[in-house]
C-alpha cells in the first residue's frame, strides 16, 4: 500500500500556489469514503444505542439464541473476518498491477460476503418460523404457534430492534458484494446479478420475507447498470482500495452487533 | 503536517491481525456461552474486546494507522465525540425508566 499516503513534496509544480497539496495527504476518493463511513458509523451507532436503550429498560429481555444460533452467528463472523483478509490481498494485487489476482481476491471476498448473507437469511427464516415476527412480515403458518410467538407479543421491541439492526447491516453487506462485483467484473457482473435476482425471486417461497427482500438485488442491478453504462472505466488500485474501506467497515460494524445482539441474548439450556 | 508511508507493507502482519481477530471472537463466544460474568460485567468485557477488534480492523485492514496524523485524529475524534454525546442522551433516561418501574 505504498501509494496509500501521498507525499506532498512529490508534486512538482513550478509556480508557488499553483497547486495546493491535499490537506489529509490522501486522494479525494479516499477522503470522501472516510467521511461517508464516519457518517454511516453514526447511523449504526444510533441504532446500537437504541438497541441498548431498549435492552436496559426492558426486564426481562428475551434470550432466544440457542447454541445453533450462536454457532451460526460465529461462522458468519468468521466469514466476514476472512473476507477482510481476502480484501486486503485484493488491494495488494491491485497495487502491484496484477489484475487477475485482484479479481480473484475480490471474488473470494464476495463469496465470503454471500455466505454471510445466506447464513443470516437462514437464521432469520428460522427465527420467523419460530414466531419472532413483526406486523406486516410475511410468515409461515408455524409462526403463530412457535416458541417465540409469545416473545413477539410480550416484548415487541426485541423483534423490532433485532430485525431493524440486522436488516440494516445485511443491506450494507449486500451493497458491498454488489460494489465489489462491479469493481471486479464490471459489465460482466450485470447478468450474474440479474440471474441471482430472478432465481431468488422464483425459488424463495412467498411466505418468506426474502421473497420480497431479494428485490434489493434488482435495485442494485439498475443502479450498477446506470453507473457502468454512463461512466464506463477500468477500476484502478485507488478504486479497489476505496471499495476495500467500505467492505472493512461492514466487517467492523458486525464486531459490535455480534456481541450486543447475539452473545448478550444467549439461551443457556 | 503529513506522514510519509514508511510502514511495513509485508502481508504477514495482516494474517496475524486476522488470526488475532478470530481468537478474540472465540474468546467472546466462550465467555458469553459459559456465562463467566454477570450481565453488566459481561457487557463491559464484550465491549472492551469489540473495541480492540475494531481498532485492529480500522488500524490495519482500513489502513488508518498509516494515514496522516491529521486524518487519523479528525476521523477518530469526531466519531468518538458523537458517540459520547449519544451515550449521555440515551442511557440516563434508560436508567430513569427502570427506577420509575415502567413496564
Amino acid at each position: 500500500m505504498a501509494d496509500a499516503t501521498l507525499q506532498h513534496d512529490a508534486v512538482g509544480h513550478s509556480l508557488p500556489g499553483e497547486y495546493e497539496a491535499p490537506l489529509f495527504g490522501a486522494y479525494s476518493k479516499k477522503v470522501g469514503m472516510w467521511l461517508f463511513l464516519a457518517s454511516d458509523s453514526l447511523t449504526f451507532g444510533a441504532l446500537l444505542f437504541a438497541f441498548s436503550y431498549n435492552r436496559i429498560y426492558t426486564n426481562p429481555w428475551p434470550t432466544p439464541f440457542h447454541v445453533a444460533s450462536i454457532t451460526n452467528a460465529t461462522i458468519m463472523t468468521a466469514c466476514l473476518l476472512s473476507s477482510s483478509l481476502t480484501m486486503v490481498l485484493g488491494v495488494f494485487a491491485a497495487q502491484r498491477g496484477d489484475r487477475a489476482w485482484m479479481r480473484n481476491w475480490l471474488l473470494a471476498t464476495m463469496v465470503f460476503g454471500t455466505a454471510f448473507i445466506v447464513l443470516h437469511g437462514m437464521e432469520w427464516t428460522k427465527l420467523i418460523g419460530e414466531g419472532l415476527t413483526l406486523p406486516g412480515f410475511p410468515k409461515p403458518a408455524s409462526a403463530a404457534t412457535g416458541e417465540l410467538a409469545d416473545v413477539s407479543k410480550a416484548v415487541p421491541q426485541f423483534a423490532a430492534t433485532f430485525f431493524g439492526l440486522t436488516a440494516m447491516h445485511m443491506l450494507h453487506v449486500t451493497i458491498g458484494v454488489i460494489y465489489l462485483g462491479v469493481v471486479a467484473l464490471r459489465k460482466l457482473f450485470l447478468p450474474i446479478l440479474g440471474a441471482l435476482w430472478l432465481a431468488g425471486w422464483l425459488l424463495i417461497p412467498s411466505d418468506n420475507v426474502f421473497h420480497y427482500g431479494i428485490h434489493a438485488l434488482l435495485i442494485g442491478l439498475i443502479v450498477s447498470a446506470i453507473i457502468l453504462f454512463l461512466k464506463p472505466k477500468v477500476y484502478d488500485a485507488h478504486d479497489v482500495e476505496v471499495s476495500g474501506l467500505y467492505w472493512h467497515f461492514v466487517d467492523l460494524v458486525w464486531m459490535f452487533i455480534f456481541p450486543l445482539v447475539y452473545l448478550m441474548s444467549t439461551k443457556i439450556s | 503536517m503529513h506522514d510519509t508511508a514508511t510502514h511495513d507493507d509485508s502481508k504477514g502482519q495482516y494474517f496475524w491481525v486476522w488470526g488475532a481477530l478470530l481468537v478474540l471472537t472465540a474468546i467472546e463466544v466462550v465467555l458469553a456461552y459459559n456465562q463467566v460474568f454477570e450481565a453488566v460485567r459481561m457487557l463491559e468485557v464484550l465491549l472492551i474486546l469489540s473495541v480492540i477488534k475494531s481498532a485492529l480492523i480500522i488500524g490495519y485492514f482500513m489502513h488508518l494507522k498509516f494515514e496522516t496524523a491529521l486524518m487519523r485524529w479528525m476521523i477518530t475524534v469526531s466519531v468518538v465525540a458523537c458517540f459520547i454525546i449519544m451515550y449521555f442522551f440515551f442511557f440516563p433516561d434508560a436508567g430513569r425508566i427502570i427506577k420509575l418501574g415502567v413496564k
